[in-house]
């Protein structure tokens, strides 16, 4: 017993972790993933910036001032914390959730009744909840600060269209749930695209879209129509507003949003104070 | 509201647990740290605050696990690791939208001499036949596996033929389930079948008895009448 606890000392006598660590990134595996090594000068810290996909929409340096709270509230951050937050629990929650009229609202309360731990929707609803807060904080101090001025105007007009984004991310996922509510908020809602100039059956203009007595623009052929895929809110409408809310609008979101991070880089960093 | 106040519950049962341990975990580290400086005789000496401050050596490893960085990182790591083994469970769902493995298959007297009864097959999976056994010659009833034992298709009954058919690739099985034709290797597989209290057949897919093995003399896979 006692010579098979000596062999053991011997074998680990003289490995510290340090040594384990170097070992580790003399192997060719670590060398192929992280090119650079231990980032310990400005040159290899560049590197590593530019030489990583995820790093490299942030700037390489960051000023001071640009990353105190009370200047910049972390609410553009906190966005995109909450955004990553709503991708995990709603790519979790698809796992159970069936958009059908038979299946919709009985997988709603079975997520909350009878799925283990029962709390994933309410993290994804409350998460939606506080994105959209943490939108409306982060363009409100990014307009009190001045910093849609320009070089950042552009970046400006890719946050306006990110806030749009995000409330019809929140207004096609409202009718998920295929309650009462859902229904006729939908119902309601999808009633302004009636409106809609030229393309809506009851906007301005809609009369002139027509091909001799033939008119162009009816109520089965307008842009609410399209938008629900039927003339009421019904299954057409569900399985569309599934598929915008779970694969269209973040797919676009998350486009825009490596570019809004990017120009961050590219017009001089989070600007600060005056 | 009550779902809010369910979702704080739910996220203090994970996390409070760990938090206490990693603080108690904290708490024995840092107690064995000062034991082993009490040991010491300068250490003794000087007031608990400065302890920290001079000692060097042992006392490094204290004040790394003390920094509010460390409890910070370890904090950050126990709620991953509570996230993942959350996620974990989720994937694993309580209620399921499939039959039971155990049903009841309604009384003796509904099946014929020599039927073979195809009401459940479509549903779980199952055919009752009224038969002989092949084995001792008794009269009763048992319950067939309708998984090909070749590769898992579903065989046809053919009552003309008097056999099970399977479509895939051929094999057939005379009624009592023995394999006569084709490239399946063994006879079908019967189910565990009993009378229930109210005198009903009942069906438990649970065990299952193989012929090749000597199961079906088991008193367990045929229902004596």
């Amino acid at each position: 017993m006692a010579k098979i606890i000596d062999s053991i000392k011997n074998l680990f006598q003289g490995l510290s972790p340090a040594k384990i660590g170097q070992a580790i990134q003399e192997t060719q595996l670590y060398r192929s993933v992280f090119r650079v090594g231990v980032p310990d000068t400005d040159r290899k810290r560049m590197l590593v910036m530019l030489g990583s996909v995820f790093l490299h929409l942030h700037p390489v340096k960051v000023r001071k001032s640009g990353i105190r709270m009370r200047y910049t509230w972390c609410m553009g951050g906190i966005t995109f914390f909450l955004f990553l937050v709503l991708t995990f629990t709603g790519l979790l929650l698809m796992f159970y959730y069936r958009p059908t009229l038979d299946y919709a609202y009985v997988d709603v309360i079975d997520l909350r009744e009878q799925v283990p731990l029962g709390i994933m929707r309410e993290m994804h609803r409350w998460g939606a909840h506080a994105m959209v807060i943490a939108v409306w904080l982060h363009m409100f101090r990014v307009f009190m600060t001045g910093s849609y001025k320009p070089p950042r105007e552009f970046n400006w007009n890719v946050g306006v269209i990110l806030l749009v984004l995000t409330l019809l991310l929140s207004f096609t996922g409202y009718l998920l749930p295929w309650d009462q509510l859902a229904m006729w908020a939908i119902t309601v809602g999808s009633n302004m695209a009636r409106a809609t100039p030229f393309a809506g059956h009851e906007g301005p203009g809609a009369a002139l879209v027509r091909l001799g007595d033939i008119s162009l623009v009816n109520n089965a052929s307008d842009a609410r129509f399209a938008l629900l895929g039927g003339r009421f809110v019904g299954e057409g409408a569900l399985l569309r507003f599934y598929v915008l809310h779970c694969v269209g609008l973040p797919l676009v979101a998350g486009f825009l949003m490596a570019i809004h991070f990017w120009r961050i880089r590219r017009d001089g960093g989070i600007s600060g104070p005056l | 509201m009550p779902d809010v106040l369910k979702a704080i519950g739910m996220s203090a049962a994970i996390l409070i647990p760990i938090v206490v341990f990693i603080v108690l975990i904290s708490l024995v580290v840092v107690k064995r740290g000062e034991i082993s400086m009490l040991g010491e005789p300068h250490a003794a000496a000087a007031p608990a605050g400065a302890v920290a401050a001079k000692t060097t050596g042992k006392a490094v490893p204290r004040r790394a696990i003390l920094s509010w960085m460390g409890l910070a990182w370890t904090a950050f790591a126990a709620s991953m690791v509570a996230t993942a083994s959350a996620t974990g469970r989720f994937m694993f769902p309580n209620v399921l939208f499939e039959p039971p493995a155990t049903f009841k298959a309604g009384l003796p007297d509904e099946l014929q001499e020599g039927q073979v009864d195809e009401r459940f097959k479509q549903k779980f999976g199952v055919w009752l036949v009224k038969d002989i056994d092949v084995q001792t010659g008794a009269h009763g009833i048992y319950a067939l596996s309708t998984v090909c034992t070749h590769l898992g298709c579903t065989p046809d009954w053919l009552p003309s033929a008097a056999k099970f058919k399977c479509p895939c690739h051929g094999s057939g099985y005379y009624k009592n389930g023995i394999n006569f034709e084709g490239p399946t290797p063994r006879p079908l597989e019967r189910y565990a079948i009993s009378l229930a209290d109210d005198g009903q057949i009942l069906v438990d897919k649970n065990s299952k008895f193989q012929y090749e093995k000597g199961q079906w003399a088991d008193p367990r896979s045929f229902l004596k009448l």
